[in-house]
């Protein structure tokens, strides 16, 4: 609340110097602004600038530290016995500390020492909450009034307003970058502590996939199988029924849209074909456990054959619909791509339209059609909630699409969702799964764009 | 096929007038024509009729999670129970037996049920709710005490079911969740008027529950709801900040080459993945709370980013280098150029891709369950702090419930969220179409 208030003090205080500022500007000149080096409003912004953003920096960073440094001081005051407690240990007291500070469940007896530091806690960030908001304000002052009294008329305010902007338009771009950097840091880190535990040939090569680790070393089945083959093959699995149901499909539809299709047709019907991109994965898995999934195991039933309740192939037919736009709109965009000249050369061979088709136009519009084919691969691969609620858990080593197989987002998802302790191999697993995971999709997204733009080039 | 081969077949031994040969084949050549076309429009029906078969089977089992079987019971306020001292005081009150007038009611209702196992079968025909609802009205009105009121309280979800018809009857009794002697009370109270299909308005008011009749959308909601404007807040600013550097700012090197292969390749990065990079940095390091808003909007923040990023870029590019040249022409500096001039005309393509994004968001689920918004919440969230869900993540959480009455409302909460996704979609057409300039 107290963060707000400030904010909203600095919020106040900008607009204030913007307001000065652009007054004073005007005033040097005596209401002339054509002696202005730039327009008055940025006299006005160049204070504001200067008001808040070193403010707001400052209250940034302290806030960055502020919980480090209050717990450093707090754990200085503790009893002789429990500061030397080793650091996980110390850390439960220290949340303890915090759960009484903030009102919540503690976790064990109320006893004098914790209370003395949870009022300790208290009070000392009141202390140092007070002491932010004075040198935070005082330095938006300081900052702000000084800016004020250095505004001349040829002072080039635009210039560093201008500046000001370019950063913080650079710092935004740079937020892509850094999320891809996160990403790779995130997995990479858990993932080499995983690697620690299981060996890498294991995790890549073993056969088997049954995740538990024990609460007792000897306990059965304590040391746990995390030999992802049965994920991957069952991933392919679903991802390969999928494409059998997209490709041909989608394929198809973009080819009589783009050659056949009236544009009044066109306008009303891909619009309709790009809704099934949009409906959320969590409805096609709903749809796949509830309504394809024990329609294809009745069928099955009624062909004598033993298919298994989450069958690969429900899962696989349906992430089969999800895909169909994509196949079907990437390859009418290349399909479009394709000159004019090269149709009206067949036609004017007295090729049909389907020759033109088959013969010139998908040729020349293949490499593009690969890319978004692989570019849908990913998409497959890396598809979530469809599996997670359709297709099973137990990591069966099968291609029968009959068969419940398991996917590597699934065991993600799985591991993670559980009440587990953050650092047992069985966490890591998933960090390992989601580091496989994004290199592999990477590497597909990279040839697909690099596919896709070449081609793009070729006719442009 | 090879190419070559089919026209190498055509090629005559004898002499004869290529005329012919050509006119030969032709009848050939256009039923294959005819069956590519076959193909193409098979290809888009099948396509369409997937996209009919889905909403009739999500609206077909949903729609009747609209309405809620109700009981009307004449209840007796029983001092006795609730405030055997006559205080009056609120105190007291809250903690009445309400479940115990409940049970009171239904036994006055049917007399004859005398048996413990009956009575146990004939107090499972009313929800669990009643007892809240009673205590609620209490609480608002302490006059009530000591009265006989009537009150529509909803039924079991069982009994919901039967009344909605996804329950048979004919099966036999141990097949079935309601005993023979249930359905003959049942049907007492039908013909009495006591049981009623009404609108269901707590599907819209509660928050989840572990029970169907209880449970509605408004806590899921009202979190997607806050993780979307926190979404909104920080991904449009910063998307279009990151186009508009890139596009008009930006020197061509390598440095915006990386970046910009980068940003297409977050665009097809699985979702899952934001998911697990939440976890790891927001939540295990920079210690966020689990199950927050914040933190599934900073993920979907960081999803949506290249979406919008991508259709700002394009929305710039459509704009023609004339303005700029103009605007430059009179001396404005590069950053009003772009600031005050093709901005403002590049905006509706921006807010479309934005909406776009948006409703990608919303219907996210993956990185959702990944920082624990996967938890079972009852309350209705009022915070960017407070441990909440999302809609997409109430259905899966539905869709996992083996209560029969559950799939309904796992179908209707799937009709509110495609409604909002349908609108919002709706909405970006309409801007495109409104305010889309061809130069």
């Amino acid at each position: 609340m107290q963060a707000q208030f400030l904010m909203g003090v600095l919020t106040l205080m900008s607009v204030a110097a913007y307001y000065f500022g652009r007054r004073r500007a005007v005033f040097m000149v005596g209401g002339k602004i054509r002696d202005l080096h730039s327009l008055p409003s940025y006299y006005g912004f160049y204070a504001a600038m200067w008001c808040g953003i070193p403010a707001l920096l400052v209250f940034m960073l302290w806030m960055g530290f502020e919980s480090s440094i209050i717990s450093y001081l707090v754990v200085d005051a503790l009893p002789q016995d429990q500061r030397t407690l080793s650091p996980d240990r110390l850390n439960l007291v220290l949340n303890d500390i915090k759960n009484l500070v903030n009102g919540n469940i503690v976790s064990r007896e109320i006893d004098t020492a914790l209370r003395a530091a949870a009022d300790r806690y208290i009070r000392l960030q009141n202390i140092i909450r007070a002491a932010l908001s004075v040198a935070v304000l005082v330095l938006a002052a300081g900052a702000g009034s000084w800016t004020l009294t250095r505004i001349k008329a040829r002072q080039r305010a635009r210039n560093a307003v201008e500046r000001l902007i370019t950063i913080i338009l650079i710092v935004c771009s740079s937020i892509a970058i850094l999320t891809t950097l996160g990403i790779v840091f995130s997995v990479l880190f858990e993932s080499v502590r995983f690697f620690q535990a299981v060996p890498v040939a294991d995790f890549l090569f073993g056969m088997s996939w049954s995740p538990q680790t024990a609460i007792r070393a000897d306990q059965v089945g304590s040391s746990g199988a995390f030999g992802a083959v049965p994920l991957f093959v069952g991933t392919l699995l679903i991802s390969l029924i999928a494409m059998l149901v997209a490709v041909p499909i989608g394929l198809r539809s973009a080819i009589y849209l783009s050659e056949y299709a009236s544009p009044r047709f066109r306008t009303v019907v891909k619009p309709l074909i790009e809704i099934l991109a949009g409906i959320p994965t969590v409805v096609y898995g709903f749809f796949s456990s509830l309504t394809v999934a024990p329609f294809i195991r009745d069928t099955g039933g009624l062909l004598g054959l033993d298919v298994a309740s989450e069958s690969a192939l429900a899962a696989g037919l349906v992430m089969g619909i999800m895909i169909i736009p994509f196949i079907s709109s990437l390859s009418d965009d290349v399909i479009n791509a394709v000159p004019q000249s090269l149709r009206d050369g067949a036609y004017a061979l007295g090729a049909t339209r389907s020759e033109t088709v088959r013969r010139v136009i998908i040729p020349a519009a293949l490499p593009g059609i690969v890319g978004g084919i692989l570019l849908a691969v990913s998409r497959a691969i890396g598809e979530t909630m469809i599996v997670v609620m359709a297709a099973g858990l137990a990591a069966n080593l099968t291609v029968n699409p009959l068969k419940a197989v398991t996917t590597v987002t699934v065991q993600i998802v799985t591991l993670l969702t559980g009440d587990q302790e953050f650092d047992s191999p069985k966490t890591l697993a998933a960090f390992a799964l989601g580091l496989l995971l994004f290199g592999v999709t990477l590497i597909l997204n990279v040839i697909a764009l690099h596919v896709v733009r070449k081609y793009r080039e070729q006719y442009e | 096929m090879n190419k070559h081969e089919t026209t190498n077949k055509t090629i005559p031994t004898a002499r004869s007038k290529t005329k012919d040969i050509v006119r030969q084949s032709l009848k050939k050549r256009y039923n294959r024509e005819r069956r590519f076309k076959w193909h193409g429009q098979a290809a888009i029906a099948v396509a369409l009729l997937l996209l009919l078969i889905l909403f009739f089977s999500i609206s077909g089992k949903g729609y009747t999670a609209f309405q809620q079987t109700m009981m009307s019971l004449d209840v007796y306020l029983d001092p006795e129970i609730l405030d055997p001292e006559g205080s009056r005081d609120p105190a007291v009150l809250a903690r009445g037996d309400y479940g115990g007038i409940v049970k009171a009611t239904m036994r006055r209702m049917f007399p004859e049920v005398t048996g413990r196992q009956d009575k146990r079968a004939l107090y499972a025909l009313v929800s669990s709710g009643a007892s809240f609802m009673l205590h609620d009205k209490v609480m608002e009105n302490p006059a009530l005490v000591g009265q006989r009121v009537s009150v529509w309280v909803p039924a079991d979800d069982e009994v919901d079911m039967l009344m909605k018809g996804h329950v048979s009857r004919d099966v036999s009794e141990a097949d079935r969740r309601l005993s023979d002697q249930q359905l003959v009370w049942i049907d007492q109270l039908v013909t009495e008027g006591r049981i009623q299909k009404q609108f269901n308005t707590a599907f819209f008011t509660a928050g989840d529950s572990r029970d169907p009749e209880l449970s509605g959308i408004r806590g899921a909601l009202t979190g997607s709801l806050i993780t979307l404007v926190i979404t909104l807040m920080l991904s449009f600013p910063v998307g279009v900040a990151t186009a508009v550097y890139l596009e008009e700012f930006a020197p061509r090197n390598r440095w915006t080459d990386v970046i910009e292969v980068n940003i297409n390749n977050l665009a097809a990065v699985p979702s899952i993945v934001f998911g697990l990079l939440g976890l790891a940095v927001f939540i295990n390091f920079l210690g966020f709370p689990r199950s927050a808003p914040l933190v599934g909007g900073l993920v979907l923040t960081l999803m949506t980013l290249p979406t919008i990023i991508i259709a700002s870029r394009a929305a710039l590019k459509s704009v023609p280098p004339s303005i700029r040249e103009a605007a430059l022409g009179v001396g404005a500096s590069p950053m009003q150029t772009i600031l005050f001039h093709v901005l403002p005309l590049a905006m509706p393509g921006m807010l479309t891709g934005t909406i776009i994004g948006m409703a990608q968001a919303l219907g996210e689920t993956a990185p959702l369950l990944m920082i624990g918004m996967v938890a079972f919440i009852v309350d209705v969230p009022s915070g960017i702090y407070d441990p909440s869900t999302a809609l997409p993540v109430q259905i899966f959480l539905w869709a996992d419930s083996p209560e029969r009455a559950f799939v309904e409302r796992t179908s209707a909460a799937i009709m509110v969220l495609l409604a909002f996704l349908i609108s919002m979609n709706a909405v970006s057409v309409f801007l495109r179409k409104r305010f889309e300039r061809r130069w």
